[in-house]
């Protein structure tokens, strides 16, 4: 009975989990509900990935409407590695979240916060698996709203101010989107995925489509972070909660990137994005932009929160480039990195999580030394900043060796050295931590501090790990992805 | 609270009329213009007017912060439970027609009931802003 349901099931066992969370009212119990409906959502999230790799596509017709009347979730791989991704991270922090929750957040707002979470999750989810654009615009809404909450309850009063910029940006990005969903509604009349690619290759309103694209790109690219609708994302990772800051930066972003790759790839079709609007082009400038840009800022960094958000603007710049190559090997690097940054970045910023927890700040002038006093944490930020500049062995070389050779196939040799030289700037600003962690003396306030309990090394370590393992042995990752950029290049199936 | 009477006993004479209007709105969805969310509005409304003319203090006793917080998650609940009735039935998610003998039927309970699942959310969340807004500086 489950397998039926698996696709609304991984968007609504969160949404439960919520529900109860906030019933309930109490931060330990809303604990035990997160750890226990993330947990089943991830094992759904395997689940899912195992029958639409053995099946094929997935279709699932909510209230028994058949599509494209009604709503339908419609799996392929390339969905089901996201919502794989999203609930696998949203699982492993989970466990963290009891410890740096308990330090960071005021105890009242515990299940508050819980709530938001697997709002959030829920939301992520549910944007990856519909094959619906207004169903789409509404878990964007519902992830978005959770995250402005989860923003604001930072600690400093600085929170709120970047949860009320990111809320007005994040807010004119769905206005954007909702455009141009709407545009494409009066185009087609249709708001399924399938149907509406199909209308649209007989569309006589040529204009109004291209519209569309250009609203939806800007809608989704302020979701994304793409340079230079980046603004918001910087102070938001760094005011809000660590365990929050986890959560978005391995998952929020990943799912917008996804959703423009949907939008492009199965429902305008690649002569409509690429061939006839200057999408490329503009994708190309833009992301390299977000490359050396974001790169070059983080490098000045203090706050390595911060400077970690910075390179994550630089990191979805990556991402961006791989759909402009506009080839299976260019996206099959987009999607593969969806997977990899969020294994590195949800590492890096757990690492900070914990040492938020253990000396209450993130500026580097105050972690001098602080990795041989807590050797665990920042051996896994050493390696998730590694894994960041594309280091042979980690997962960041895998995602760069995709889109180097997807230059190269293309014949831009110059942005193949782009691409090398964006990770030469990474070398510094991950460079800079480290130097400050294990070169510097601990003085003797810092010789007290020690690596923070199991339940947050053990999250930390996994993700670790996993930069390593799919970093020596891609083929699982980077397989899928293959054949996900694969199905995406042939159209909807 | 030494407001003009005139205002009070109007408001008390309203107040009723004003709960009933919404069951209207929140009963008649179906066949005209409405549904749980304006009838939700139109109840969270009515008690915001009693607690402008009577006093936060008042209207709190009437319907206090507890129950507030409950009903939002308790409406959102309704709502997906709803939904989730038609697996146990091996149907899809939201399909109603497990609800009833007949296709018309089913369909009208389903919504019925997730109507007021919407009701209750919304007349939570009106009250919680303006308990929000207007509870802000009395505390501590």
């Amino acid at each position: 009975m489950i397998a039926q349901h698996v696709p609304i099931l991984a968007v609504m066992v969160p949404m439960f989990g919520a529900l109860l969370a906030t019933l309930v009212r109490r931060g330990d119990v809303a604990w035990a509900i997160g750890l226990a409906t993330t947990l089943a959502t991830a094992a759904l999230a395997v689940l899912l990935l195992q029958r639409v790799l053995i099946e094929g596509v997935v279709s699932y017709a909510i209230g028994g409407w058949a599509p494209p009347v009604g709503i339908e979730y419609r799996v392929d791989l390339a969905n089901a590695l996201v919502v794989l991704i999203v609930s696998a991270i949203s699982a492993l922090i989970m466990p963290y979240a009891r410890t740096s929750v308990n330090a960071e957040i005021a105890s009242d707002q515990h299940a508050w916060f819980y709530t938001m979470y697997l709002l959030c999750m829920s939301g992520l989810n549910g944007i990856a698996l519909t094959g619906d654009a207004f169903n789409a615009f509404v878990f964007l809404e519902i992830s978005s709203l959770s995250t402005y909450v989860m923003i604001a309850l930072g600690q400093s009063r600085r929170s709120l101010l970047s949860a009320y910029q990111y809320l007005i940006m994040g807010t004119i990005g769905a206005t954007f989107y909702v455009i141009g969903a709407g545009l494409l509604f009066t185009v087609t009349g249709s708001l399924n995925f399938v149907d509406v690619a199909e209308r649209i290759a007989t569309s006589p309103y040529d204009r109004a489509v291209l519209t569309s694209i250009a609203f939806i790109t800007v809608g989704i690219g302020l979701k994304v972070a793409l340079f230079p609708l980046h603004v918001w994302l910087p102070n938001a990772y760094a005011k809000a909660p660590s365990v929050a800051t986890a959560l978005l930066a391995a998952t929020a972003t990943k799912v917008a990137v996804y959703l423009l790759v949907r939008l492009y790839f199965s429902v305008y079709g690649i002569e409509m994005v690429f061939v006839r609007q200057p999408v490329v082009e503009v994708l190309l400038v833009l992301s390299v932009a977000a490359m050396f840009f974001a790169s070059f800022v983080a490098v000045f960094e203090i706050n390595t929160k911060r400077l970690l958000a910075y390179s994550s603007v630089a990191q979805v710049g990556y991402m961006t480039l791989g759909i402009s190559l506009a080839s299976v090997t260019g996206l099959t690097g987009t999607l593969v990195h969806l997977a990899n940054h969020a294994m590195m970045k949800g590492a890096a910023f757990l690492a900070l999580g914990a040492v938020a927890y253990r000396i209450g700040s993130v500026n580097i002038d105050r972690m001098q030394g602080i990795g041989r006093v807590m050797p665990i944490t920042m051996g896994c930020f050493v390696v998730a900043g590694l894994s960041l500049i594309g280091v042979p062995g980690t997962v960041g070389f895998v995602s760069k060796y995709y889109l180097v050779l997807g230059a190269f196939e293309k014949g831009w040799w110059w942005l193949a050295f782009l691409i090398v030289a964006s990770s030469l700037i990474a070398v510094f600003y991950v460079g800079r931590v480290v130097e400050a962690a294990w070169f510097a003396k601990p003085d003797v306030e810092m010789a007290q501090v020690k690596d923070p309990p199991l339940s947050m090394l053990v999250p930390m370590i996994v993700l670790t790990a996993a930069c390593v393992f799919f970093g020596l042995d891609a083929s699982l990752t980077a397989g899928i992805a293959g054949q996900a950029a694969a199905a995406l290049f042939g159209g909807v199936q | 609270m030494k407001l003009d009477v005139v205002l009070r006993i109007v408001t008390k004479l309203m107040l009723p009329f004003m709960l009933v209007f919404a069951a209207y709105v929140q009963f008649h969805g179906d066949y005209g213009p409405g549904g749980g969310f304006q009838a939700g509005v139109i109840a969270g409304a009515a008690l915001i007017l009693y607690a402008i003319m009577f006093g936060l203090e008042q209207s709190m006793r009437v319907v206090p912060t507890w129950v507030v917080e409950k009903m939002i998650p308790a409406g959102v609940l309704l709502y997906a439970g709803v939904g989730a009735v038609s697996f146990f039935y091996g149907e899809n998610f939201l399909d109603y027609d497990v609800l009833g003998h007949d296709h018309v039927h089913a369909q009208e309970l389903g919504i019925f009931l997730v109507e007021l699942g919407v009701f209750i959310t919304v007349a939570g969340t009106m009250i919680a802003i303006f308990y929000g807004f207007a509870g802000r500086g009395r505390e501590e």
